[in-house]
């Protein structure tokens, strides 16, 4: 059984100091979270991946940014390309501002509660928790009901944001386990570009577990790139849910790596609510050891003539599991949409498995959907040929599983962040393959 | 070089090849004909090295080893090359890549130095001209969408590139068209020596108009039943497998 009574207190502590305008939403969210509780097997969408007992032992929440980790101990967890970019900290949910630095002009960051209530009040308003309408559980609603340390990013008009974003959701579980919960708004303004680079870090032996949301909402001709980077360490879990709203003809790129962590939920919404939106959305899972991945995603097509390409590609080794879980909606207006989905998986361990599931709810009658997804070994055949050609049996596997995940290498556009994955998978191949 | 004796091999339980004898000397080039499922697919693998199959009696020595104990890369290493029926594709993974490895790695078996980059471009520039291939079809992923004479080609230039002692050439002939069956035999044609050698297994005898062979064998259930000069090939051209077949029957029938 979930124990909650600590997390009950802390939300009604917060609750109680609360007397933003995010008040209502933190109070519904309370209420959903008091009936569904942290989410069982017996929730459809949670059946192949228990956090129930993650939550038996009592986590560390932080109330305010009180970090004792000091920019020298955390430059060691930067990421390549980082002295170009805009760099965002989190440490164990709250955000850090002083850690933080932010070059580009046209970016805008306040927190989350000082957003509601000045110029950018009517849009946090009008789209703050859009995620909570897709994602009913209780995990969802418990990110909600705490929010605390969260932010809000503006993308102004028309800026295109040369330095990327890099995001880091650092834990520290130095001391003891910790339950962090980042909570962020990002608004893409017209015809703004922005690139997002997240990643997940947890410093210390005692266990995380990240329950994230960031929404992003994206305006007509806007063009944005989110790239989530899943390497952390076995004792690592989290739930990561990145909800993109697209109220305006506009381009939406997501590539999602998970190479490492514990139990990995990821919940990857696009929501295409205007015409000609378009979202491509590619994954890479590479796990091994005991590690869990679990990839639900969401294309809700709203409007008509909007496209999405969905392709998400897993390699498991070990006893690792993963799942892909792929919705489209295709609502009563959305005619001449283009959906597409594909989810391949190899498996290199008889131990290791994989549960794919597309589900595809379409009410217009005017539209182009595909879906398929396989699972399979690595393919005897193409072994055998490069073997008879001198490559030794290691290192065929070796190019057959880099030529496997390269079509999905090749969508992450900024080169620092590709030749850093690159090696990350290179290492592997080398370390546990060979 | 090669020297095969009594060999035996089948599949899950199933015997192919029922007794295999077959010397190859360098320099010479010999054909292997017959009709389907005669074996003549199966022998290629098994030399190859092909784990599906189990050699369940004979030998196979190459200059003396005893190939049928060594993995595919070392039989590769030695100096064998096997030219598929059905090239593999591969997405994700570029020709270039992939021989640079290829040539790489078996020179590192052979004892020698890695080739570096110069060196290594210069060669591949030399093989594609013999090829007649352009750099763009070596740049896309190995043999993905390739056509039948395409991925033939780019089988003859893995060879030139490896330059293997004894070349095993499974149907290399099989879905060409004549024009395609010239380029890809003149390709081989050019890279026979008095060191290296050529095994080619074919259906037809076209490919044999081009690639002549010094000696060729018919091999029908799991047997090499006749062998001769080039002569044979054309008999059976003219004649038919069936001939073949009809004096097995008629030895069975008189034994």
């Amino acid at each position: 059984m979930s124990n909650t009574t600590y997390l009950k207190e802390h939300i009604d502590r917060l609750q109680q100091a609360d007397n933003s305008k995010l008040s209502g939403v933190r109070k519904a969210a309370n209420k959903s979270f008091d009936t569904w509780g942290i989410p069982t097997v017996k929730h459809e969408e949670w059946k192949y991946t228990r956090i129930g007992s993650l939550f038996n032992k009592e986590f560390t929440v932080s109330v305010s940014a009180d970090s004792t980790l000091s920019k020298a101990e955390l430059e060691s967890l930067r990421l390549p390309g980082a002295d170009d970019a805009n760099e965002l900290f989190f440490i164990n949910g709250i955000y850090h501002p002083e850690l933080s630095v932010i070059k580009s002009t046209g970016l805008v960051l306040q927190p989350l509660e000082e957003a509601s209530a000045n110029r950018y009040a009517p849009i946090v308003e009008a789209q703050f928790n859009d995620s909570g309408k897709y994602l009913q559980d209780g995990i969802n609603a418990l990110n909600t009901a705490s929010i605390n340390g969260g932010i809000f990013l503006h993308v102004d008009t028309k800026k295109i944001i040369k330095h990327p974003v890099y995001i880091y959701n650092i834990s520290d579980t130095r001391v003891a386990p910790v339950l962090a919960q980042p909570r962020s708004l990002f608004y893409v303004a017209e015809a703004a570009q922005v690139q997002f680079v997240e990643t997940y870090r947890t410093v210390g032996a005692s266990e995380s577990m990240t329950n994230q949301v960031t929404e992003i909402i994206v305006e007509k001709d806007a063009i944005v790139e989110y790239y989530k980077l899943q390497n952390d360490e076995a004792h690592a879990n989290q739930v990561s849910t990145t909800h993109i709203k697209q109220i305006g003809k506009s381009v939406v790129h997501t590539v999602t790596v998970s190479l490492n962590g514990g139990i990995v939920r990821n919940n990857l919404n696009a929501v295409l609510g205007a015409n000609y939106a378009e979202a491509h959305l590619y994954g890479l899972y590479f796990q091994h050891g005991q590690s869990h991945i679990d990839n639900h995603t969401i294309v809700d097509n709203v409007m008509p003539d909007c496209l999405s390409n969905e392709l998400y590609k897993g390699i498991l080794d070990n006893q690792s599991t993963g799942v892909f879980n792929g919705k489209i909606f295709v609502r009563k207006d959305a005619q001449k949409t283009n959906a597409f989905q594909s989810n391949k998986n190899v498996l290199l361990s008889e131990n290791a498995n994989v549960n794919t599931k597309p589900q595809l709810e379409i009410f217009a009658d005017d539209v182009k959907c595909s879906h398929g997804c396989t699972i399979g070994s690595l393919d005897e055949e193409a072994l055998f040929y490069l073997q008879a050609r001198g490559v030794p049996h290691n290192q065929a596997m070796a190019l057959l599983l880099q030529g496997f995940a390269l079509d999905i290498l090749e969508k992450i556009k900024p080169a620092a962040i590709r030749s850093y994955v690159e090696d990350l998978i290179t290492q592997r191949l080398t370390a546990d393959v060979l | 070089m090669l020297r095969i004796q009594n060999l035996q091999a089948g599949i899950e339980g199933r015997e192919i090849l029922k007794g295999i004898n077959l010397d190859i000397k360098p320099g010479e080039v010999h054909a292997i004909m017959g009709p389907n499922g005669s074996g003549k697919s199966t022998l290629a693998s098994v030399l190859a090295g092909k784990q599906d199959y189990t050699v369940t009696g004979g030998s196979v020595e190459f200059y003396g080893k005893d190939l049928l104990e060594l993995a595919p890369e070392e039989r590769a290493g030695e100096g064998l090359f096997l030219g598929f029926q059905y090239p593999v594709e591969i997405p994700g993974l570029s020709t270039t890549n992939f021989i640079k490895t290829a040539v790489n790695e078996v020179r590192k078996y052979r004892g020698q130095e890695a080739l570096d980059a110069v060196s290594f471009l210069k060669l591949m520039k030399e093989k594609m001209a013999l090829m007649e291939m352009d750099q763009t079809m070596l740049s896309r992923s190995l043999n993905e969408g390739f056509s039948g004479g395409e991925k033939k080609r780019n089988e003859i230039f893995q060879m030139a590139m490896l330059q293997p002692k004894l070349a095993i050439l499974d149907e290399t002939d099989s879905g060409l068209d004549i024009d395609a069956i010239r380029v890809v035999a003149g390709g081989v044609n050019k890279l026979r020596s008095s060191e290296n050698a050529v095994l080619a297994i074919t259906h037809y005898q076209r490919l044999l108009d081009y690639l002549v062979p010094d000696f060729v064998h018919v091999l029908y259930n799991g047997r090499i039943v006749k062998s001769g000069t080039k002569e044979l090939a054309l008999e059976l051209e003219e004649r038919g497998y069936d001939f073949i077949k009809n004096e097995m029957h008629q030895a069975e029938a008189v034994s």
